[in-house]
């Protein structure tokens, strides 16, 4: 059965969709969803356990070999994201349940959770191949499930957000299929590792330049490298809670992935780096997304959209790490990848509860929210020192491990802009913690206070945020600590997929 | 040869003024008629190119259903495009014409048109496909194995992309109020009008025998599940747009629809399954038939096809009544 597994992690959640829709009921769509997060889990793990040695597992669909047929590849460079997204995709099952109860019609609950099945599988699908062509179907489904998803927040604009998402992720979409299709014009290939092997002889052809240009601006814009960011606010923010917080740690960080598999082990560093210069324009790109990321984060009146710009700026840690090309980089920007997925999820999931119990996370409606949640604003501080990337958090870690990649490569000016984005990170959630903490409590505040008082004398519990969304937020801000005090387990990972990076092809 | 490139010179000019007009137009009627143009030559030009199914299904959901959808969805907003001011035109502009210009680039070394030396042609898997798949998968249409059996994993994905749209639009427009009788137009009704209403009685049957000769000769010709299914849920829209959309839903349904949108899915996805079982690979139709692997792949791959036909139609079939729907509703 354990030959299976490679298949298994993507057919699970994939199987469990249809399932959603047919059974069409909340409680039974809820736990395919959860089955199918638990179910990809434990294969990632099991996967992760055999490759953790290095070996390369190769799993043929239809049984027919690479390149006739379509391959499945598990190596040390995608056990770190499959893992990353099936432990997200569990712990926000838990969270789903109540806070999408809370937040969507009810009517539409059973196909939501086919869509977030569907966008397990579609990112859990793209992590797994080893064909290119496999790769861009992965991904329409992963892009068309999230389109929808995001669709279907509280308020109108939602909508639109979505929209502007689908219009520019399907622009980044044909892009890609461009790419792909001009590097099989040259090459009569789709399988990654055939390509590997084939383009090398034919570096400087115009078609694989232009080829290299397609894919990589398309996969900009899904990862949302800065000036292709625009869609990124507007849809985490609009997205229902349980959405945020899904998207926010995987999408971008899977694009990020797929983005580093074609440079790495498809097209090659010395062409995607070295004529190309992908990594000066990575680097400069990168410095821009820190500082107007983290800019823009300041100037926000609404938490969702707060940390959704500071993502943008995240991202750009990520894509300075691995612009390095060097192991300590790649390392790095894995390692970012991580840990700022659990510190991300763990911020909106917190959003979320500060959602459902005042119906606003408006900063002017925030005020003084310390004083009635003082759990949820613990949690907030503790993820939120972690963005800023204070020592004993998993932010410290990733962003140390990046300054150590940035001052062995010489890049002084990347690591000056670096520290100035850190310095814009203190801002905004020193600016959160100003206003929950020291501001007298907002009339929104007042109000759910008295609710809360008034119900307790009715009925103790119902008021009270509902337990599994308040312990899957504190598993996340627990996990970002320990990965802040015992990074071991992140950094096994982390530099056993730079070396299966740099070791093949390259 | 000078004919073909006669043909293929004159294909494409009209394509690209079809491209300009739709750019031009601000009557969105107009420009969905001439997307359809637009399809309709891209069709000829498969054709041309000897991508007979890949022109098949070009004519049937470029120049069909989506004509159709747009249709619905110009019924329930405004027709004319609004007018967006220069100065925003210009950054579309630029990233048009460097979308182009890098295309333009990379067309200089591409392989030359019609050439028997490129790589696509060199590589041993196109040898493979062209002459291995008769033996190994024995039907005469290379372009049915190579989809449903070397690649049956992307045309899994391509399904669940398809299942995945009909779950969003079902999500997104499903739930509008029920339409109330006074609301419809009693004069739009198609089927007033007696020649309309016989013919498309007597071509409904030949509609959805055709979708049924697509489906199961896409082993000997060009055809298959995708085609299959957009003909037979264009047979439904036919239906509904004569008789009226309460007269389509009783024929067919809503519940209906929601219980084959998933079954489709769930077929293509339990033959793999059952493959697995049999102790092959996902979707290793040998495994169906370990004594002779030619009666397996067969087996699997009608039922893939099958599986697509039915999931293609639901899902054509609702995204259209959805919208249609909302226009009652209105």
């Amino acid at each position: 059965m354990t030959a299976q597994l490679p298949a298994l992690q993507v057919i699970i959640p994939l199987l469990c969709a249809p399932f959603c829709v047919l059974l069409r009921s909340r409680t039974i769509a809820w736990l395919l969803f959860l089955a199918a997060a638990a179910g990809s889990l434990a294969c990632a793990v099991v996967l992760a356990e055999q490759v953790s040695d290095g070996e390369v597992l190769s799993y043929s669909m239809g049984g027919w070999r690479a390149p006739y047929g379509i391959e499945y590849v598990i190596s040390g460079f995608n056990t770190p994201v499959l893992l990353l997204v099936s432990t997200i995709a569990v712990i926000v099952a838990v969270y789903s349940r109540r806070s999408l109860a809370a937040e969507v019609d009810s009517k539409r609950i059973p196909l939501l959770y086919a869509c977030f099945c569907l966008n397990l599988a579609g990112l859990l699908g793209i992590v797994a191949t080893g064909d290119a062509f496999n790769a861009f179907v992965f991904l329409e489904i992963a892009s068309l499930s999230s389109y929808a998803l995001i669709a279907m927040g509280r308020r109108r604009r939602a909508l639109l957000a979505a929209f502007q998402y689908l219009v520019v992720g399907s622009i980044g979409a044909i892009f890609i299929l461009i790419g792909i299709g001009l590097a099989y014009g040259v090459t009569g290939t789709l399988n990654m590792a055939d390509l590997a092997q084939r383009l090398p002889e034919i570096y400087g052809n115009r078609a694989l330049s232009a080829s290299v240009i397609f894919v990589f601006v398309g996969l900009a814009i899904k990862m949302a490298v800065f000036p292709l960011h625009s869609w990124l606010p507007d849809a985490y923010a609009e997205a229902p809670s349980a959405v945020s917080t899904f998207l926010a740690a995987t999408s971008t960080k899977v694009a990020i992935y797929i983005f580093l598999r074609f440079a790495f082990t498809v097209f090659g560093a010395t062409l995607v780096f070295g004529t190309l210069t992908l990594d000066r324009i990575g680097l400069l790109l990168a410095c821009l997304a820190m500082v107007i990321g983290s800019g823009a984060a300041c100037f926000q009146s609404d938490l969702k959209y707060l940390l959704a710009w500071s993502s943008v700026a995240q991202i750009g840690y990520i894509v300075a790490g691995f612009s390095l090309v060097t192991a300590s980089g790649l390392e790095a920007a894995y390692l970012h990848v991580i840990n700022h997925a659990v510190i991300k999820a763990a911020l909106f999931g917190a959003a979320g509860l500060l959602l459902l119990r005042l119906g606003s996370v408006r900063l002017t409606d925030l005020a003084g929210f310390g004083r009635t949640m003082p759990w949820t604003f613990a949690a907030i501080v503790l993820a939120g020192l972690g963005l800023v990337g204070i020592p004993l958090t998993a932010g410290f870690v990733s962003k140390w491990a990046l300054a150590m990649a940035l001052i062995e490569d010489g890049q002084g000016l990347v690591l000056a802009v670096m520290l100035v984005s850190s310095l814009l990170a203190l801002v905004y959630v020193g600016r959160v913690v100003e206003i929950g903490w020291f501001r007298e409590p907002s009339p929104v505040i007042a109000a759910s206070a008295v609710t809360a008082t008034s119900a307790t004398s009715r009925s103790s519990t119902a008021e009270r945020l509902p337990r599994s969304m308040t312990v899957a937020t504190w598993t996340l801000v627990l996990l970002s600590l320990y990965f802040g005090i015992d990074a071991t387990l992140p950094a096994t990972l982390a530099e056993s997929a730079a070396t299966a990076l740099l070791g093949s092809g390259g | 040869m000078s004919t073909f490139v006669l043909m293929n010179v004159s294909l494409f000019a009209i394509l690209i003024a079809t491209a300009l007009a739709i750019t031009r137009l601000r009557a969105l009627y107009e420009a969905t008629m001439l997307t359809a143009l637009f399809s309709l030559v891209s069709a000829s030009l498969f054709v041309l190119l000897d991508a007979v199914d890949v022109a098949f299904t070009e004519a049937a959901v470029g120049v069909g259903i989506s004509t159709v959808l747009f249709l619905g969805v110009l019924a329930l907003t405004r027709s004319r495009e609004a007018v967006t001011p220069r100065h925003r035109l210009w950054p579309a502009g630029f990233v048009v014409l460097l979308a182009g210009g890098t295309l333009i680039y990379a067309v200089q070394d591409l392989p030359s048109f019609g050439a028997a030396d490129t790589p696509v042609q060199a590589h041993p898997v196109t040898e493979t496909y062209l002459e291995e798949s008769q033996h190994d998968i024995g039907i005469p249409n290379t372009v049915t194995s190579v989809l449903a059996s070397y690649r049956g994993y992307d045309t899994l994905g391509e399904l669940v992309v398809i299942f995945t749209a009909g779950v969003a639009v079902l999500m997104l427009l499903a739930h509008a109020p029920r339409p109330r009788e006074h609301l419809v137009h009693r004069e739009l009704i198609l089927a007033d009008y007696r020649i309309v209403r016989v013919i498309s009685k007597i071509l409904m049957p030949f509609i959805l025998v055709f979708a049924f000769y697509v489906l199961f000769h896409g082993d000997y010709g060009p055809g298959g599940g995708f085609q299959a299914g957009v003909i037979f849920a264009s047979g439904f829209v036919l239906y509904a747009l004569v008789f009226g959309l309460d007269g389509a839903r009783q024929v067919l349904p809503q519940s209906v629809l929601l219980w084959l949108i998933p079954l489709g899915v769930l077929l293509y996805v339990g033959v793999g399954v059952a493959n697995m079982l049999l102790g092959g690979a996902f979707l290793d139709y040998n495994s169906l038939n370990p004594g002779d692997p030619e009666v397996g792949q067969h087996a699997g791959i009608l039922l893939v096809e099958t599986a697509i036909g039915i999931t293609v139609a639901a899902v054509m079939a609702a995204v259209f009544f959805s919208f249609a729907g909302r226009r009652l509703s209105r």
